[in-house]
């Protein structure tokens, strides 16, 4: 694995360690690490460093979504206009083309249900090239990117062993 | 009236790790650098393939020499990593862990009165092992010189060259020492030129970091006079699983599952479906926990480096072995734990070629490692 490929394992597990830390952990100089970072970003590898939050341990209720999308295209209209018009909407935390029974997959991110729901139906729902809808609401989540929310493991090793 | 253990059972003094042990369950809130066994969990593929095992009711006996699938999947391994050719039949024998493995082939070859050099520093079974078969071990210390790795010089000043057998172990358990293939070389020179059978411990053979590891059996003339052991524990995190197996001429392997067939029977049989599992399907695992420790090992070298502790730097299984910065290594290690309740093995429990130094694992996790690290720099100021 070079450098880089490292920087972006280390960056993926854990997005706030510092330029030390990686320094450290890649054997490489801080300069290095510094300068690999700006270059992934200067050409938009890396898009972006965010929180996996578990909303169950707050008070604050958050309500999630993942709705399918029908479209139909024409002559001047592509996938890519479409997907342009309905990524601008905040609420939208993801939007991919998929391959299968419905065009695209959009995840919706509210702080209620009916907050979500009129978002879908008010706004998503009357664009033009859009056919049909279908809307599944998240109850649970026990792993989001790459993390477990159960509760973490003891450890019971014996402390000290040969 | 009391029952006496035996002359041969009392010759063997207690592992000296113990008695540390003690000390350190009588304390709470400690971080352990001294813990000899992976922090990870075995890859999930592996241990969906034990219970489903379980759930289809396969919980009778093995084969003597463990299934042939697994036999077959070693062989496969073996041969793909480092270039052994063993056959599945005649050639490896599945065992209850490495320390099972190298009990057997110490009682299986040693005569009384054989000779068994045991490089040091050392995993703290095979001087006792020797004895336990009837043999004198002679300690062959290495040298931090030579970055703890075995030399002829060495093994010639220490009276080896008239050894019967060479119990190594690389990489090594406690110094984190590697050997290069043509490190190794020269030790099978030496073998070759004095008769010596080499009994190789590469149970870390999935943790070297700095170059690839290379088996002493796959050098020219040492596959004849080299038993190699090696196992789950450490690659797949498995160490209560308790599977291991020998790779060896028939014959020797013969006699081994001679004693293992009446002491032991089979090894268990959950763990060799967990087993096979892991030898086919689990290669990315392995890779992901060796990034892990590599990781962990450049943290924790530089952090000694940045503290003026003179450590070595090793490059293979999950450990650092500083030097350490008091001369009695024993006071030093229980002076750490009651002040910062940090835990570290003193050298000493390794032999005697472990004085002046500490063992410290990186199979901890990267946040208590760097705050045991932090602690031990306030320790030492």
């Amino acid at each position: 694995m070079d450098s880089r490929d490292e920087l972006l394992e280390l960056l993926r597990e854990n997005a706030r360690y510092s330029t030390a830390e990686l320094a450290r952990m890649a054997d490489m100089d801080e300069d290095a690490v510094e300068e690999t970072i700006a270059d992934l970003e200067a050409t938009g590898a890396l898009r972006g460093y965010q929180a996996v939050v578990d909303w169950n341990g707050l008070d604050r209720e958050r309500v999630r979504a993942t709705v399918e999308l029908n479209v139909t295209l024409d002559r001047e209209t592509s996938y890519g206009d479409i997907a342009d018009r309905i990524a601008k909407f905040p609420e939208v935390t993801t939007l991919r083309l998929m391959s299968g029974d419905y065009d695209f997959l959009m995840e919706v991110e509210g702080d209620s249900m009916s907050e979500v729901s009129w978002f879908i139906s008010e706004k998503v729902a009357p664009i033009p090239e859009i056919t049909q809808t279908v809307t599944h609401y998240v109850m649970e989540s026990y792993k989001e990117s790459g993390i477990e929310f159960g509760d973490s493991e003891e450890d019971d090793r014996l402390s000290i062993s040969p | 009236m009391t029952i006496e253990p035996s002359e041969r059972v009392e010759a063997v003094p207690p592992s000296g790790i113990r008695r540390f042990f003690e000390l350190a369950e009588q304390q709470d809130d400690i971080i352990s650098l001294g813990v000899g066994e992976p922090d990870f969990s075995a890859p999930w593929s592996a241990r969906e393939a034990a219970i489903a095992s379980l759930e289809q009711g396969k919980t009778s006996y093995t084969a003597n020499r463990g299934k042939l699938e697994l036999r077959e999947a070693i062989a496969e391994h073996v041969d793909r990593r480092y270039d052994l050719a063993y056959e599945p039949e005649e050639e490896v024998l599945v065992t209850t862990g490495v320390s099972e493995a190298l009990d057997l082939a110490l009682r299986a070859i040693v005569d009384p009165d054989d000779t068994v050099a045991v490089a040091q520093p050392s995993y703290v079974s095979y001087e006792p092992g020797v004895i336990f078969a009837g043999g004198e071990p002679l300690s062959v210390p290495t040298r931090r010189d030579d970055k703890f790795t075995l030399t002829p010089e060495v093994l010639a000043e220490h009276g080896a060259a008239d050894a019967d057998v060479l119990v190594m172990n690389y990489p090594n358990n406690p110094t984190g020492a590697t050997m290069t293939r043509e490190e190794l070389a020269a030790v099978a020179t030496f073998a070759r030129e004095h008769d010596l059978v080499v009994l190789s411990d590469e149970v870390y053979s999935e943790l070297s970091y700095e170059h690839e590891h290379t088996s002493i059996a796959s050098l020219p003339g040492m596959r004849e006079r080299t038993i190699v052991f090696n196992g789950f524990s450490k690659a797949y995190a498995m160490t209560g699983l308790r599977l291991g197996y020998a790779l060896g001429p028939p014959r020797v392997i013969r006699a081994m599952n001679r004693i293992h067939q009446y002491t032991m029977l089979s090894a268990p049989t959950t763990p060799q479906y967990a087993a096979i599992e892991a030898l086919k399907r689990c290669d990315d695992d392995v890779a992901e926990m060796r990034n892990q420790y590599n990781r962990r090992r450049r943290v924790v070298l530089s952090r000694f480096e940045e503290m003026g502790v003179d450590c070595f730097p090793a490059s293979g299984a999950f450990y650092a072995f500083p030097e350490s910065p008091w001369d009695d290594s024993e006071a030093f290690a229980e002076a750490l734990l009651e002040e910062e309740g940090v835990a570290v093995v003193p050298g000493t429990a390794f032999g005697e070629a472990g004085e002046d130094h500490l063992r410290v694992s990186y199979a901890t996790g990267l946040g208590d490692l760097k705050e045991a690290l932090a602690r031990f720099e306030t320790f030492l100021s």
